[in-house]
C-alpha cells in the first residue's frame, strides 16, 4: 500500500467514526507530519467518489465533512427508531426563518415582522437546539441582543452556508419591489 | 368572495338520503372556535389568510371589505380569548385608520399623498415572505428527521500502565502508617484505687516497728507501679506536714531518714 493510500484510509476511518462533521483543519491533526490541505481536499474528493455507489455518502456541510445515509434509505431507517426529532410549531419555524434570512435581528425586529409579541419560550427552544445564538448587542438604547443562526443550524439542514438557503418566494419579492417602485414613481411625479 | 357552489355530487348523504340542512342537535364543542383562531399566528397572518382566500390583489386592497371581515373574526375571538385579542385589536384600529385616511380628500394639489395602505401592504408582504420561508424550511431535510448521520463504532483502548513499587517503598509506607496511628493513640485514665490515707497508715505502722527508717525503704521502685510510688511520697509529705513524722538528712546527698515525730 502506498503512502497516499494509507492517508486516504486514515481520513476515511476518521470520518466514519466521528460523531461530528470534521473540517480540513480537524483532519490535518490526524497526521504528525504536516499534510498539505490541498492533498486532504483531493483525497476527500476521491473518498466521495469511492462511496458514490454505496448506501452512505460523504457530504460537506458548514463545519466540515460527514458521512450520512443516502436519502433513499431514510424511510426504512426511520422504522427502526420511530421517535423522530420533534416538529416545531409554526411560531418557532417562523422565528427561525426570520433569523435565518434577516440576521442579525433583535427581538423587536422579529416582533415587527410577525406583528405579534414574541413568546420567550419560542426563542429559547431555538437556542437550546443550538440553531440560534446571541452574536452581540445592537448599539441602540437598551442594547438589545442580536440573534443569528449557528453553524450547527447549517449542519442540521445540510447546508454549507447561508447562501444555500432556499430562495424566498419570487412572486412575493416581486410584489415587494413593485411596491417600492410605486413609491418611487410617486416621488418622481412629485418632482 | 369565493363561493361554495353545491353541485349534485357534493350534497352530503346519510344512509343514502340527501341532507339539506345540518341536524338541529349537531354538537359543536365550545372550544371549536378557539382552536381555529389559535391556528393564526397573529393579525398579519389572519389578514393574509383573508386576502388570499378572497383572491385580493395585495397591491390594491379593498379596505372596507377586508376591515369588515377582519373585525368579524376578531369579535368572535374577543368573546373566547381576551388576552389573545390585544394584538388583533390594535390591527383593527390600524385598518380603520387607513380606511378613514383614504376617505379624506387629498390635502392639496401639490404633492400627492402616499397611499395610506402602503405601509400595511409592505408589512403584509414581508411577513408572508417569512411565513412562506418557514414552511420551506420546515420541509427541508433535517438531521434527526430525514438525514441520518453514519457513525461506526470505534473502541478506544487505553492501556493501563502500573507504577513501580519496591520493598523499601512498602516499608516506608508502613512506617508512616504507624507514625500516623500513634498520633491517634488514646490515653486511658482510670481512677486510682490508691489512697494517700492508707499509705500514711502503712508508713506510721512501719515507723512504729522500727523508729528510724531510711527514705528509700518505703519505695520498692522495681515492683511498685509509678502511681503507688507517687501516692507513697504524697503520704510521707502529708505526714510531715501534720507533724507525725520527721525527715532528717545529715548532709546534702547523704541518706534521708524518717522517724516518728515527737508527740
Amino acid at each position: 500500500m502506498t503512502q497516499i493510500d494509507k492517508l486516504k484510509e486514515v481520513l476515511e476511518v476518521a470520518l466514519l467514526t466521528s460523531s461530528q462533521p470534521l473540517s480540513i483543519d480537524d483532519l490535518t491533526k490526524l497526521f504528525i507530519d504536516k499534510t498539505d490541505r490541498s492533498t486532504i481536499r483531493m483525497l476527500l474528493d476521491e473518498i466521495k467518489n469511492d462511496w458514490q455507489e454505496k448506501s452512505i455518502s460523504l457530504v460537506q456541510v458548514a463545519s466540515g465533512y460527514r458521512f450520512q445515509a443516502k436519502a433513499d434509505f431514510t424511510e426504512f431507517l426511520m422504522r427502526l427508531s420511530p421517535d423522530r426529532a420533534p416538529n416545531y410549531s409554526r411560531a418557532v419555524m417562523e422565528v427561525l426563518s426570520i433569523i435565518a434570512y434577516r440576521q442579525p435581528v433583535t427581538r423587536a425586529d422579529i416582533e415587527k415582522i410577525r406583528g405579534v409579541s414574541l413568546n420567550s419560550n419560542t426563542l429559547r427552544q431555538l437556542i437550546e437546539r443550538d440553531w440560534v445564538d446571541v452574536i452581540g448587542q445592537k448599539e441602540v438604547p437598551g442594547r438589545p441582543s442580536l440573534y443569528a443562526t449557528t453553524k450547527h443550524f447549517l449542519n442540521d439542514f445540510a447546508l454549507k452556508s447561508l447562501s444555500e438557503l432556499p430562495e424566498l418566494n419570487s412572486s412575493l419579492t416581486k410584489e415587494l419591489s413593485d411596491l417600492k417602485v410605486d413609491e418611487n414613481r410617486e416621488e418622481i411625479q412629485e418632482n | 368572495m369565493a363561493e361554495i357552489i353545491y353541485t349534485e355530487k357534493s350534497v352530503p348523504k346519510i344512509y343514502g338520503e340527501n341532507i339539506e340542512a345540518l341536524p338541529q342537535d349537531l354538537y359543536i364543542p365550545p372550544d371549536a372556535l378557539e382552536v381555529y383562531l389559535d391556528s393564526f399566528e397573529g393579525p398579519l397572518d389572519l389578514l393574509i389568510y383573508l386576502i388570499r382566500k378572497n383572491n385580493i390583489d395585495i397591491l390594491d386592497i379593498p379596505m372596507a371589505n377586508l376591515t369588515l371581515q377582519y373585525i368579524n373574526y376578531v369579535e368572535k375571538m374577543k368573546v373566547i380569548k381576551l388576552e389573545l385579542a390585544a394584538d388583533y385589536l390594535l390591527m383593527s384600529a390600524m385598518l380603520i385608520e387607513i380606511k378613514s385616511r383614504m376617505l379624506l380628500p387629498k390635502p392639496s394639489l401639490e404633492g400627492e399623498e402616499d397611499d395610506p395602505r402602503a405601509e400595511l401592504v409592505k408589512k403584509l408582504i414581508e411577513y408572508e415572505l417569512m411565513k412562506d420561508a418557514a414552511e420551506n424550511l420546515n420541509e427541508m431535510p433535517q438531521v434527526g428527521k430525514d438525514i441520518l448521520i453514519a457513525q461506526s463504532y470505534f473502541e478506544r483502548v487505553t492501556e493501563v500502565s502500573y507504577p513501580d513499587v519496591s520493598i523499601d517503598d512498602l516499608f516506608e509506607a508502613w512506617k508512616n502508617v504507624l507514625k500516623r496511628a500513634k498520633q491517634f493513640e488514646q490515653h486511658q485514665i482510670s481512677r486510682s484505687e490508691l489512697s494517700v490515707r492508707e499509705h500514711m497508715t502503712i508508713i506510721l505502722r512501719k515507723l512504729n516497728e522500727k523508729s528510724l527508717l531510711e527514705f528509700s525503704t518505703f519505695f520498692n521502685s522495681e515492683k511498685d507501679p509509678i502511681p503507688k510510688l507517687v501516692v507513697c511520697f504524697l503520704a510521707i509529705l502529708e505526714l510531715t506536714k501534720e507533724g507525725l513524722i520527721k525527715i532528717n538528712q545529715q548532709s546534702s546527698s547523704s541518706a534521708i531518714f524518717l522517724q516518728l515525730g515527737e508527740v
